[in-house]
């Protein structure tokens, strides 16, 4: 089955003109893949992980996450979509400053309607996923960038999701932590999670198996390795 | 289908407080203005309350088997007086323990036959039976009452303000004032009397010096009685014929406890005057928390694009901030209704009051404050609710 199908989705924004961020965009993302998404700036990536991700709705076109067509679901739907099968990861780390790492990851599942108890018992597993059982009881103030954004990643895969989506997650960071970040990306794959992650990062998409790149809101290439 | 979002209702709490416990000196400013208003209406009701609780305590104490009869205003607005035999026709009701009456002398008093006659300080100068001080249950500051040997001589009696007004503070010895162009010597001089305030501003001479010294025909204005506990009803509904036979609607009998209960409930009600002030500090508290919260709503756009990724609802967005706005409001008002018992409890115990805070007043105002934070929540988490999640997100 597929986690994610994009079928000739075009996303226009609202403006005088109107912008055209994804034109006829035709996308398959099978489960266990883990997929880059490059592209030069305004290359549409961002929309398209929006998109992807529920967080907006295409102009035209149909998209399909864990195997059901979601462009007219009500918002209230699309919640619940999101809730259960995405997770996301975002540039900046939006972690709560005075909850601790645990608390913070296991607010992942706030909306799943899970007793406390059960929401940090599955946040310790996530926190561990990512090596930073040491650090559960730190807040984030007390924490590197890299650290946030693993604590930030434990948070998006604390529900299990279908897709773990990922907009720029190193784009706060020193290349090195960046490298460090795309490693527990790469481990999470290795266990069986389908990830995918926009960067404008080449170096870092080379070593993901499949890169797709956008330019002008049109999918350019499409590799695997 | 996926299961729908849900957020536990034990997860609101917490969710309420991240906002408080984020930025807790912004949370306390913001609820300050509803404390104030918490303050103002516990306070003002706690005080109207100590108070009527005080005087009725006082007024019970007194015993509330006390009335009083007197002239009724005539049709043609002139004060009659009551028939001279009255004090007695009253004396022989059975339940009737004691009686005294009064008359009012068309005399005045003054410190000293050098005052001109129109200083007379607005003091009574009255005949009064020498039962009096034991059937009103009044006490005397210094001195003795008017008894069988005094009353027949030319001695005056004081209430409290009349001696304070004629500025004599001291009885017996050789102190004199002038009365009835000549000279009275003040025997005694009372506390105030709870029960009969007109007598606070009199003085009080005999019966027999009012004919004799004074040369007065000294007709009864004024009978105070006092009844047996259990017959107080009876008695009052048979004062008025006995004491003028001939004409009972020429008389009006009154039970001065009620009428000072009474004068204690109009007195609460100026105190709606406090309460529409503190009403305004509820309503700018509210203003003030609304506006703090769309400001919050601006600063954490971030946090609400990633509660819409993570998969929350339109309404539980505004959920926590509605209950962010009255998690803010009923600290303040907690805050207040304490800073408001406090207020109350200084006031009384500065006064010897006992301190009563009627519960409904604690239970109201921190139920006011619940509602203002839950209005003034309202347009800050509407506009939460309507955020994008991708422009939040975009602009964060």
């Amino acid at each position: 089955m597929s986690a994610l199908v994009l079928d000739a989705v075009t996303k226009e924004h609202p403006a005088a003109t109107p912008v055209r961020a994804l034109c006829d965009v035709t996308l398959r993302v099978a489960a266990g893949e883990f997929v880059a998404v490059t592209g030069a700036s305004g290359s549409g990536k961002s929309t398209l992980l929006a998109v992807a991700g529920t967080l907006e709705r295409p102009t035209s076109g149909s998209v399909q996450v864990a195997g059901t067509a979601v462009e007219s679901m009500s918002d209230a739907d699309l919640s619940a979509v999101r809730s259960n099968h995405l997770g996301f990861v975002f540039q900046q780390f939006h972690l709560l400053p005075t909850r601790s790492v645990l608390q913070n990851v296991s607010d992942g599942l706030l909306y799943r309607g899970l007793p406390a108890s059960e929401r940090l018992a599955r946040a310790a597993d996530a926190v561990a996923a990512v090596g930073l059982a040491h650090r559960r009881t730190h807040r984030p103030a007390e924490l590197s960038g890299g650290e946030c954004q693993r604590v930030a990643i434990a948070r998006a895969i604390v529900g299990r999701p279908a897709l773990l989506l990922a907009d720029e997650p190193t784009g706060n960071l020193d290349s090195a932590t960046g490298d460090e970040i795309f490693a527990v990306l790469a481990r999470l794959h290795e266990g069986g999670t389908t990830i995918l992650v926009v960067t404008h990062n080449e170096d870092l998409a080379r070593r993901v198996p499949r890169a797709v790149a956008l330019r002008d809101g049109r999918i350019e290439r499409d590799e695997r390795r | 289908m996926s299961a729908r979002a849900r957020l536990r209702v034990a997860d609101v709490g917490p969710l309420a407080l991240l906002g408080v416990r984020g930025r807790p000196a912004r949370a306390a400013l913001s609820a300050t203005g509803v404390a104030i208003g918490v303050a103002t209406l516990v306070a003002v009701l706690g005080i109207s309350a100590s108070s009527r609780a005080q005087l009725i305590a006082q007024i019970d104490s007194l015993g509330t088997n006390l009335l009083t009869v007197s002239p009724s205003a005539a049709f043609s607005g002139q004060a009659t007086n009551l028939p001279p035999t009255a004090p007695a026709m009253v004396a022989r009701i059975g339940p009737v323990e004691s009686d005294a009456a009064t008359s009012e002398l068309p005399d005045s008093v003054y410190r000293s036959r050098d005052i001109p006659a129109v200083n007379s300080e607005a003091i009574t100068v009255e005949a009064a039976d020498t039962g009096l001080l034991r059937t009103v249950q009044g006490r005397l500051w210094a001195g003795s009452f008017l008894n069988a040997a005094t009353a027949h001589l030319p001695a005056v009696v004081l209430g409290h303000d009349a001696a304070a007004a004629l500025g004599v503070d001291r009885a017996g010895g050789r102190v004199t004032v002038w009365l009835g162009a000549r000279s009275f010597d003040v025997v005694g001089i009372l506390e105030p009397v709870t029960l009969a305030p007109e007598l606070d501003r009199a003085a009080l001479v005999g019966f027999p010096a009012a004919h004799q010294v004074l040369h007065r025909l000294a007709r009864p204005s004024e009978i105070y009685v006092r009844a047996d506990p259990s017959s107080v009803a009876a008695v009052e509904s048979v004062l008025s014929a006995t004491a003028d036979p001939a004409s009972p609607q020429n008389v009006s009998v009154a039970d001065p406890a009620d009428a000072l209960t009474a004068r204690a409930d109009a007195s609460a009600a100026f105190a709606s005057l406090y309460l529409s002030l503190g009403a305004v500090a509820l309503l700018v508290g509210g203003i003030g928390i609304a506006n703090v919260m769309v400001i919050a709503v601006l600063e954490r756009r971030g946090e609400i694009g990633l509660r819409r990724a993570m998969g929350a609802r339109r309404i539980h967005v505004g959920l926590q901030f509605v209950s962010e706005a009255t998690a803010i409001s009923l600290l303040g008002g907690i805050a207040g209704a304490v800073l408001g018992a406090l207020a109350v409890a200084v006031y009384a115990g500065l006064r010897h009051w006992s301190t009563a805070i009627p519960p409904v007043a604690l239970a109201g105002a921190v139920g006011v404050a619940l509602a203002v934070g839950a209005v003034g929540g309202l347009y800050p988490a509407w506009r939460a609710s309507r955020l994008s999640p991708a422009e939040a997100l975009r602009s964060a």
